[in-house]
């Protein structure tokens, strides 16, 4: 096992660790063992860097299942290493941050054991070239981002938001996974890196457009793009810390990733450069203008997320513009934007991880995040007022913080896409950098609201009372840590941009031959430009919206109350729940007789369909053994027991009439020789009369049942049917020719097995799979029993759900 | 309401030993003859339960102080891991395998992995069956 395979499979081996020993931990060390994870795997990747730099790629593959094409592949290149040192560092200061902002009574090692398997998965997903193990991970992301949210699940709020959530990530998650399907159906290969080398022969195949569009919705519904935006705000009920960690600076950042992983793949396709774009720009403008009329601090910073999240999608978009256009040296100034892209992915990291901390300690100091109820806080909070003020001026693009960078590089990359020189595109691009500009204003708007609506004004009295003040140290340092990361970036952004993006771009755009051609270098000042006019108007018009902003406000009325997402979404949910309840309640009557009639038509459908079908049924009776006397007596008294079954009035006439039924099955099987089967038969037969005479001193006294005529006719009707179908079945068995017959095989179990009881070397060793699973199949169903019977004192209770 | 059940107790105090005797005469008998895990399974598990249905619980579990939930987990454990045992011997899942040893006083004997199997499904069996019926029984 190597090093890369550990990265992965740490915070899984740590999680199962933790489940096994949390009650032999003091609580509050649970969270200190947990940030060592986290802290060394984020050392270990640091050592990735150097070779990393060098260009080399470090991939080791396990093989699983070689015969489905099925293997671990750890595949580390720049792009992943960057994601790796998110996850881990992110993670690292998350935890450090949790230790103090999670309460005691919290059931923290459920927290944490969630928290580990997140980032397990997350490393899983950014480290795989297979497809399918791709998949799997980013699927236990989900799911693991639904246990975060719903981590206080009293609260039906963080209930609904989790189901959310995972409703619209894992549905983009099962598109995306037949859009991998349809790729490996056109490549033969579920390895992302051969795909990519086979590219030309793969891009021709029909279903290489849908398979992109389906691997799109796949990210988009992650990343939080318009209109699966809707799940993210929702997403704000978990605890701060795991918004901070999950649903701003990692796991909305997996559609990301799988956009730039798949970028060298479908960015030839212009369908993909119109979809990322657009959608990204929508995103961008509508989470921006949403943020602004928000009134909790959290879903300000959801939906400037949402926006940011927009931000990054388009850059990659207008960056698979060189991919499209051949790769060639003119294209270069393009890919530009995929950097730009890479670049603010970081930064969004920095300023929105330290952004969600304050928000969080707001919250854990004062006790509400309502804007409408804070303010005056800056001389009481001095610190986090630093942190608010520095990550907000950095979202909002001023220097010296590296939002500002990212940003002038944004309005580099859509001014340059105007000048492109292809009609399609040209005739609308100049209204990206419109949007652009746009959606930056409102960023600006929301950024000023979140400062000055907390920190600035007069202190409300009654959070006066509270005597509001800083928290604990250790509650500063990790946003302080991210707060200092904005400010260095800014001054030094060469040194991220040669160490960790440009390995990075060599990712996305594998056809160029170094990666020191595409790596722009990064400068805070290029000049009196369009790009610095640009972000003074940002401030101007951003400054005079915020002065006036209650007298625009009301168009946010505009928009109809019954056709927002949400409602949409609502309406759908309520739709699909209330028909399923109907359809379901139609055949689930709760009454069995009709479960009865249910299996026995679908066997007599299924069973005596194939064989009409198939024209099986062959009767030859010249073949048969000649019938004695004493075979055809026992048959007529099985005949007449059942029969008369029916007509008994008594239960236990019933039982009786049974057991004779049953021991002449037995009978039966002594005359034919079968001496195994005629032993269970009897065993079988007296353990069950027993159970049954039990069973009875709690069943009410029989009924003569009051059906109609028609309903006993029709049940008459299936009994017979079922009746024949399997009498044809055991006579034209001995007929069938259409398979050659296998039990040649077990007669030679003496040689095969050891054993020379056939019945028990077929039970124990040839068919032994069977056995085991259906030993397994009797404890569940011996589990079941009891505790049906032993909880169902406990129905009284009251529901706990609320 | 006490039974007079004297006739019962005094029968079963025999027979149970034949019950037993039996199960397990069947479930070793099982490789070669008639009988097997499961079979041998049946007739313990109906054997206890009778001395259930003659003496009452508490008598019976004094001198069985078995919890026959845990008794069908350990004999779904013994049949899964003798399964996933043979992969350690680089074999596939579920080989079974069988020799001759000479034990001193028993003379040659034929030993095979897959008793321990049968073992398992013989326990769980076991469990199951009583476990269904005393929870049935005890239930008010």
């Amino acid at each position: 096992m190597t090093l890369d395979f550990a990265i992965i499979i740490l915070p899984f081996f740590m999680a199962a660790l933790m489940l096994i020993f949390y009650r032999r931990l003091k609580k509050k060390y649970i969270g200190w063992i947990v940030l060592t994870i986290p802290i060394s795997l984020f050392i270990l990747l640091t050592t990735y860097i150097p070779r990393i730099v060098n260009g080399e790629t470090i991939t080791h593959t396990y093989e699983w299942i070689p015969s489905f094409d099925l293997n671990f592949t750890t595949y580390i290149d720049g792009l992943s290493l960057i994601f790796g040192l998110l996850i881990t560092g992110v993670g690292s200061l998350v935890i450090l941050y949790s230790n103090f902002y999670l309460s005691m009574k919290e059931s923290l090692h459920h927290f944490y054991l969630y928290l580990l398997l997140f980032m397990g998965a997350m490393l899983g997903l950014v480290f795989s070239d297979h497809l399918m193990v791709l998949y799997a991970f980013w699927e236990l992301t989900s799911v693991s981002s639904f246990l975060l949210i719903a981590f206080w699940h009293h609260r039906k709020a963080s209930r609904a938001g989790a189901r959310k959530s995972m409703t619209i990530t894992v549905s983009g998650g099962i598109a995306m996974l037949i859009g991998f399907l349809m790729l490996y159906q056109i490549s033969g290969t579920f390895s992302i890196r051969e795909i990519i080398a086979n590219i030309n022969v793969i891009s021709e195949q029909s279903l290489f457009v849908p398979a992109l569009i389906l691997v799109l919705f796949g990210a988009f519904t992650k990343s939080a793009q318009f209109p699966f935006h809707i799940w993210l705000p929702d997403a704000m009920e978990a605890p701060t810390p795991v918004s901070a960690y999950l649903h701003s600076a990692t796991m909305v950042k997996a559609g990301i990733y799988l956009v730039a992983r798949f970028t060298p793949i479908f960015g030839g396709e212009l369908v993909w450069f119109w979809a990322v774009t657009g959608v990204g720009l929508i995103t961008l403008f509508w989470g921006s203008f949403n943020a602004v009329r928000q009134v909790d601090l959290k879903a300000i910073l959801a939906f400037s997320t949402v926006s940011q999240l927009g931000l990054i999608m388009s850059l990659l978009g207008l960056g698979s513009i060189a991919i499209y256009l051949g790769s060639t040296k003119e294209s270069i100034i393009y890919t530009q934007a995929s950097f730009a892209a890479l670049f603010h992915l970081i930064n969004h990291s920095t300023f929105k991880g330290a952004l969600f901390m304050m928000v969080g300690i707001v919250d854990h100091e004062i006790g509400t995040r309502d804007i409408r109820r804070l303010g005056g806080l800056m001389s009481f909070l001095p610190f986090t007022f630093t942190i608010a003020l520095i990550g907000c001026f950095s979202m909002a693009g001023l220097p010296p913080f590296n939002g500002f960078l990212s940003k002038e590089m944004f309005f580099t990359a859509v001014l340059t896409i105007t000048e492109l020189n292809i009609s399609s595109i040209q005739s609308i691009a100049w209204f990206i950098p419109i949007i652009a500009w746009i959606a930056s204003v409102f960023t600006f708007v929301y950024c000023l609201i979140i400062v000055s609506k907390t920190f600035f004004g007069k202190i409300k009295p009654d959070i006066l009372e509270k005597n509001p003040h800083e928290p604990p140290f250790g509650m500063l340092v990790p946003p302080f840590i991210l707060i200092g990361l904005v400010v260095v970036i800014f001054f030094f952004p060469n040194l991220l941009g040669n160490n960790i993006l440009k390995p990075a771009m060599l990712s996305i755009f594998p056809a160029y031959s170094s990666a020191e051609e595409i790596a722009p270098h990064v400068s805070a000042w290029h000049g009196f430009n369009t790009e610095l006019q640009l972000t003074i108007g940002v401030v101007i018009v951003g400054i005079i919206l915020f002065i006036t902003v209650k007298y625009w406000k009301r168009i946010y009325r505009i928009f109809p109350q019954q056709w927002t997402f949400n409602a949409i979404y609502e309406r759908v949910i309520t739709f699909s729940e209330n028909t399923s309840e109907t359809v379901t309640k139609r055949y689930m009557n709760g009454d069995l007789t009709y479960y009865f009639i249910y299996i026995y038509m679908l066997f007599i459908a299924i069973v005596a369909g194939v064989f009409l079908y198939t024209g099986a049924f062959e009767w030859d009776p010249s073949k048969d053994a000649a019938i004695e006397s004493y075979e055809l007596l026992l048959v007529f008294i099985m005949i007449f027991a059942s029969v008369a079954i029916i007509f008994v009035k008594g239960r236990i006439s019933m039982v009786l009439l049974n057991g004779v039924l049953g021991y002449s099955v037995a009978f039966l099987f002594v005359i034919f020789r079968a001496p195994d089967l005629a032993l269970t038969q009897l065993v079988v037969e007296s353990v069950t009369t027993a159970l049954f005479l039990l069973c009875f001193k709690y069943l009410p006294d029989l009924t003569p049942e009051n059906d109609s005529k028609r309903s006993i006719m029709s049940k008459g009707f299936v009994s017979i049917l079922v009746g024949a179908t399997v009498s044809i079945i055991g006579l034209a068995v001995i007929n069938y020719d259409k398979f050659k017959s296998i039990s040649t095989y077990f007669e030679d179990s003496y040689h095969l097995a050891g054993g020379k009881n056939i019945v028990n070397t077929i039970l124990g060793d040839f068919r032994a799979f069977d056995t085991m699973l259906e030993v397994v199949v009797l404890f569940i169903a011996g589990l079941g029993v009891y505790t049906l019977i032993k909880l169902k004192a406990k129905r009284e209770d009251a529901d706990s759900e609320n | 309401m006490k039974i007079n059940d004297v006739i019962l107790r005094t029968v079963v105090k025999g027979v149970v030993f034949i019950i037993l005797t039996l199960g397990v005469y069947l479930f070793f008998s099982g490789h070669n003859a008639p009988g097997g895990g499961f079979i041998g399974g049946l007739v313990l598990g109906s054997g206890i339960v009778l001395l259930y249905i003659t003496y009452d619980l508490e008598t019976v579990h004094k001198k069985m102080p078995f919890d026959f939930k845990k008794v069908a987990a350990f004999g779904v454990l013994l049949a899964t891991g003798s399964a996933i045992g043979s992969l350690y011997f680089d074999a596939p899942f579920l080989s079974q395998t069988d020799a001759y040893f000479n034990i001193p006083i028993l003379g040659e004997k034929h030993l095979t992995t897959v008793t321990i199997f049968e073992a398992g499904v013989a326990l769980t069996v076991i469990g199951t069956l009583v476990t269904i019926i005393l929870s049935i029984s005890e239930d008010e």
